[in-house]
Parts: C-alpha cells; sequence; structure tokens
C-alpha cells in the first residue's frame, strides 16, 4: 500500500503533445509509472514515448481505462480540462500547470468533489511513490523506496527535502507536494489522513510555508488523529513581510499566518521543528532509530 | 496583483451599479476648482488623494472644502504631499453627504474552507484589524448556488440593517458577488459604508484584481503596481523578482526554495537584499537575463541556489556562463553555486570549466557566500 497511487495506477496525460508532457511523460515512464494514454484534442492517432493520443478523455478512458490524469495545459483552458477529465470518470487529477486563476479553481474544486475525484495541486510538483508510481514531474533521481511520507507546499523546495532524506539513507513511502496557490485541491488535513492510515509509512514530514492557514489547520489535524511521529519545516521564517492581500485577508487568518504561529502550533501538536531543510533528515533518522530499538 | 486606485476601484463599481456619491476626478487645483464651481461636484465636498496606502484620513491627504476656493486650495495641499512614499497624481472630489451610520463590508477568499466570503461589520469607518471579533460576521459563499437570499438577510442583520436600507443592501450584496466573480477579484472592500436618509452609498472602494486572471482581463494591464523599475523589467520577463535592503543577490527556483535559502542566509549572518525566482524554465536565455538583471541590482556576492526538475541544471549552467561573459569585468561580484537534481553532472561540468565551483550542500554553501559577501552583517 502507498498513498493515493500504487502499481495499479494507469494514468492519462493531458497536454501530452506539449514540451513539459512530452517531457515528463518520458519521466514518468521511466519512474515505472503506467502512462497508458495521453490526450490532446485534434491529435487522435499519433503516439508520443509509445503513448498513444486520444482527442478526449473519455474516449481515453474507455480505450485503456486510464484511472488518473497529470494536467499540463495551459492556465486559460486548465478548468476545462479538469471538468473534462472528472466527467469521464478519473478520480485523481495532479494540475502541474502554474497560474490558474483562484475562481476557476473554486470551479474545478467543488466540481471534482461533487463528483468524488481529487484534485492535486495546481501549480504542484504532483505525487510519487517509489518503486510504484509517480503522477506529476519531481525528478526520479531524489526517490529511493523506503518508510517517511512527505507532505509538501513546496515545489523544488520538495525535492530539496526529499533528496535530503535520500542522502541520509533513508527512503520515502509517497510524497505529495500539495503546490502553494491560494485554492488547491488537496490540503495538510486532505493529505494527512492517508498517510496516518497508510501501513507502508512510519515518519510524516510535513513542509509548509508562511501565509494562509493550511499548516495551523494541519496541526490541529495532528494533534487530534495522528499518531505517527511528525517532522516538519516552514520556509520563511525571515522573509520580510510580504505584499499583504489586504484588510479582509487578514481577519480570515486572523493571528495566524506566520512562521510563528505555525511553528508554534505545529509545536504543540506534538511535532518535531526543524529550523532548517537539512535538519529534517537528523530528525528522521532519530526517529527511526528509536522506533528500531522498540 | 493590480491594486486599483479608488476613483478605478469606483470606476469599476458604477459599471455594477453600486451606489456611490456624486464624484469626479482632477489632477490639478485649477480643475479642483472648476469643477465644484460648475456644479459638476456640489458643495460642500471632500477631497481624497488618489494613493494605494491606507490611513489617508490621518495622514492630511483628504481635506473638506465649502466654496471653490477652499477646494482649490485643499487640492494643491494634497497634490504637493508625498503619501508614504507614493506621489499624488489624482484627487477625487466628491459631495459631502449626511451620514447616519458607518459599516465596513467585503466579499474575499477564504483560503481554507476554499469558498468567497463576505465578511460584515457595524463597525465602519475604521482599520477592520482594530474591530473586536466579536463584531465581525463572516458568511461562506458557495460558488455552485452562490449567493443565496438567506445569507443576504444573514448579513443585513449583522449589520443591523431593516426596511429600506436592507432591500439596498440586498441590491448591493448580488452587486458585488457579480462583480467579485466576473472581474476576478481577490478582494472588494467598502469601508466605510454609508447609511444615508433611505438607502447605502458606497464612500471609499478597494478592488484586488488577481494576475493570474490577466489573460482575460487585457483592461488592468496598464495599472502599475508598486513595483521599483527593475521588478518591472522583471515583470514583464516573467521573473519574480523582489528588491529590499540587503546586499546578498540570491536566484533561486521555486517559491518555498527561495524562502528556505534566505532563512539559512539569514542564520548565518548574511544581509539578502535581492531575490530572484527563476520559476520553471528549460531556457538558458531566461537564466541569462535573469542573471544581467541580479547585475543591475549591484549585489555585494550572488548566491545561486538551484534544485533542478522542470528548470534543469545544465540550463541553468550554460546561461549563467553566458551571463558572466555579458557582465564587464568592473561590474562582477563573488558568486556561489548551488546546483543539485536533474542533470546535475552535466551542470557542475559546465561550471567547472567556466571557473566555477558547485558547493553541493546548502549549509556550506551559504556559509561561502556570506564570507564573500564581507561576514556578518
Amino acid at each position: 500500500m502507498s498513498v493515493l497511487v500504487d502499481e495499479k495506477t494507469r494514468v492519462v496525460v493531458q497536454g501530452i503533445t506539449g514540451h513539459q508532457g512530452t517531457v515528463h511523460t518520458r519521466q514518468m515512464k521511466q519512474f515505472g509509472t503506467q502512462v497508458v494514454a495521453g490526450v490532446t484534442p485534434g491529435k487522435a492517432g499519433t503516439e508520443v514515448e509509445g503513448v498513444p493520443v486520444f482527442d478526449s478523455v473519455r474516449e481515453a478512458v474507455q480505450r485503456t481505462n486510464a484511472n488518473a490524469s497529470c494536467i499540463f495545459v495551459p492556465a486559460p483552458y486548465a478548468k476545462d480540462a479538469l471538468l473534462e477529465s472528472v466527467d469521464a470518470g478519473i478520480t485523481l487529477a495532479v494540475i502541474v500547470t502554474e497560474h490558474i486563476p483562484f475562481h476557476d479553481m473554486l470551479v474545478m474544486y467543488h466540481y471534482a468533489r461533487s463528483k468524488g475525484a481529487r484534485i492535486i495541486g495546481p501549480n504542484c510538483p504532483g505525487i510519487a511513490a517509489p518503486g510504484k508510481a509517480k503522477v506529476g514531474i519531481i525528478p526520479n533521481v531524489v526517490f529511493r523506496p523506503g518508510r517517511v511520507g512527505v507532505i509538501s507546499r513546496s515545489g523544488t523546495l520538495t525535492y530539496e527535502i526529499v533528496n535530503g532524506i535520500k542522502e541520509h539513507g533513508l527512503g520515502q513511502s509517497t510524497c505529495i507536494g500539495l503546490g502553494g496557490d491560494p485554492v488547491v485541491g488537496t490540503s495538510f488535513v486532505d493529505a494527512l489522513p492517508h498517510f496516518q492510515a497508510d501501513p507502508e509509512t512510519d515518519v510524516i514530514v510535513m513542509v509548509g510555508e508562511i501565509g494562509g492557514t493550511a499548516e495551523e489547520d494541519g496541526a490541529e489535524y495532528i494533534r487530534a488523529h495522528v499518531s505517527k511521529p511528525v517532522v516538519a519545516y516552514i520556509a520563511g521564517r525571515s522573509a520580510p513581510p510580504g505584499k499583504r492581500m489586504g484588510h479582509a485577508g487578514a481577519i480570515i487568518s486572523r493571528g495566524k499566518g506566520t512562521a510563528e504561529t505555525k511553528l508554534a502550533a505545529l509545536s504543540a501538536a506534538g511535532a518535531k521543528v526543524a529550523r532548517f531543510p537539512y535538519e529534517i533528515p537528523d530528525l528522521v533518522a532519530e526517529i527511526v532509530a528509536k522506533q528500531e530499538r522498540r | 496583483m493590480v491594486k486599483l486606485a479608488e476613483w478605478r476601484g469606483k470606476e469599476v463599481f458604477r459599471k455594477y451599479g453600486v451606489p456611490l456619491p456624486k464624484g469626479q476626478v482632477a489632477r490639478s487645483p485649477a480643475e479642483a476648482e472648476a469643477l465644484t464651481r460648475s456644479g459638476a461636484v456640489p458643495l460642500p465636498c471632500v477631497i481624497k488623494a488618489q494613493v494605494l496606502a491606507g490611513g489617508r484620513g490621518k495622514g492630511g491627504a483628504v481635506k473638506f472644502a465649502n466654496t471653490p476656493e477652499e477646494a482649490r486650495a485643499a487640492a494643491e495641499a494634497i497634490l504637493a504631499l508625498e503619501f508614504k512614499g507614493e506621489k499624488v497624481r489624482e484627487l477625487l472630489l466628491e459631495e459631502k453627504l449626511p451620514i447616519a451610520r458607518e459599516l465596513y463590508l467585503s466579499f474575499t477568499l477564504d483560503r481554507s474552507l476554499r469558498v468567497p466570503t463576505v465578511i460584515a461589520s457595524g463597525q465602519g469607518g475604521v482599520e477592520i484589524e482594530s474591530v473586536d471579533d466579536s463584531a465581525i460576521e463572516r458568511v461562506p459563499v458557495h460558488p455552485f448556488p452562490g449567493l443565496a437570499a438567506y445569507e443576504k438577510r444573514r448579513v443585513a442583520q449583522a449589520l443591523g440593517l431593516s426596511g429600506n436600507p436592507a432591500k439596498a443592501l440586498d441590491r448591493l450584496l448580488d452587486a458585488l458577488w457579480t462583480l467579485f466573480q466576473r472581474e476576478d477579484a481577490e478582494l472588494v472592500e467598502i469601508n466605510p459604508l454609508a447609511v444615508v436618509a433611505d438607502g447605502l452609498v458606497a464612500l471609499d472602494a478597494k478592488v484586488i484584481i488577481e494576475d493570474d486572471a490577466a489573460f482575460r482581463h487585457p483592461e488592468y494591464d496598464d495599472i502599475r503596481d508598486d513595483r521599483t523599475p527593475l521588478e518591472e523589467v522583471a515583470r514583464e520577463k516573467g521573473i519574480a523578482f523582489v528588491q529590499l535592503d540587503g546586499n546578498i543577490g540570491v536566484i533561486a527556483n521555486g517559491a518555498g526554495l527561495t524562502m528556505a535559502t534566505l532563512d539559512v542566509l539569514k542564520e548565518f549572518g548574511g544581509n539578502p537584499g535581492v531575490f530572484l525566482d527563476l520559476g520553471g524554465t528549460d531556457d538558458p536565455k531566461k537564466v541569462t537575463e535573469a542573471f544581467l538583471l541580479m547585475a543591475q541590482a549591484k549585489p555585494k556576492a550572488v548566491f545561486l541556489n538551484i534544485f533542478g526538475g522542470v528548470t534543469r541544471c545544465d540550463t541553468v549552467a550554460t546561461g549563467l556562463v553566458e551571463a558572466m561573459k555579458q557582465v564587464p569585468a568592473s561590474e562582477r561580484f563573488p558568486l556561489v553555486a548551488r546546483i543539485r537534481g536533474n542533470n546535475e553532472k552535466e551542470g557542475v561540468e559546465i561550471l567547472r570549466s567556466a571557473g566555477i565551483t558547485s558547493i553541493p550542500t546548502l549549509k556550506e554553501s551559504a556559509q561561502a557566500v556570506v564570507a564573500a559577501a564581507g561576514g556578518k552583517a
């Protein structure tokens, strides 16, 4: 078992004929993922990296039984691509595309939810379970199968941290990059129960950023429902106060959203807090050593 | 994000039927006098600096006039101001209305709930952050059914409105809900919303449009945000660039990695000043441009911290070496590079042949750049 993806995951790549779509189809296949179909309207009948291309997700699903989608479609068309995949019966959609207006994402999120489908992203690196499947763009070189679960709001910082775990001689069960947009399909609170339930995950690493309240919400969930050890890092402790989202935004996140409030909430929830990315592998290794002694 | 000045926000309000005081924009004292003399702006009137910063009332950027002569004098005084670093270019002149009560009303996004939210308070006309939580009502609005009648009644109740003002509020909420969605707004705020005679009037307007929706809103393209000239160039090239005080330039890819890099530099006593986020690119030319932009900011030392995914290490190395050739010897600065991830070997080799060593660990590379910038700040 792993989280949300496994050997049975069958991926359709939406926007497969674009440069990124092609490059990452190749890398997903090299990872061992079953990439079974691609979709680009008007390009049916062609092949990309040995993967058959269809005009619609509906046809791709009918012909190949795809159950997950990886979306590289440009922002102005991403909403349509997501709605199409959900309507075709896709249950997991990873949206790599960045700069999708959040008003579009609101519609996408609630529509997917109403159909029982999960979105990861947008503007995210995706999800990978080493030795099983990868849907997204996290570089293959950072992985090694193991028992550390990683949930992160960042992109490249996720690679940095996952790589650090590997270089420390440890490995990962599943890694999810949630994306840092204002509206995301999967938040810490949505991802945490899966890692708590996953028998292949012993330790959970949570990587957050300043802004919003997703980390505080995650901390509250950890306090109430997570028995596995958690190591947390929040990027941006020293960042200058950013261009704020106006007064109303401050009211929504009143008293939350800073590195201090996030770290305090996570600490209070029992998480071990890393001050820098390179402290994470050490903290994880300490926990693993304790677990092995038991 | 595109923050609209009050007068631009009110132009958008007018399009959606939001009730406003009678008013006009003036750009000179003579214009202010003429507008009040002709009756285009009824007297007495209020004259407000059109700047983005808040706290205008306390800062002398809002004045009142009873005669055209007073309007001229007030305009002259305000136009001479530099308000919190912003030059005043426009004035908004509006009729002064007899106000019964001042309310607060806004639409924004609740990221946790993933729905738009109406925020309302009976205590308007002050900074909403200073209002006690118990006096603020939040009404989440699901995007599919949209704003429902019972939700509007809840807002009316929170604002203590009944009768005709409640009816006016019902229309106003519909207008703002439509505006919030159609204009791709991050924030639509009226503070204060005035209760006057039998209705409501928006005395101020704060509208912020989301950058990511720019492709369907060309009408906002020419509205400049509060960027420095270099930040403006960066925006045109699609590079995230922030300029602050400090002497170490940081080039990284991805917001999270950039922030983590700053955390580490600060820990070792460094003083990062310019942050440049390459984002995802596999075009060496974009890397070169980014680097030349960094050179213009005249940093004491530069830290290149890249973890290659979409942005491959060899692409970054090629772009960097090309940029170093273009920077004149007199303007060169110490450079510390750390490139990891996709095509790392190729990238490190390209740098090595140009005489640049990539330091693999974040800790050691950060210490090296702090030392290169002259040690602890």
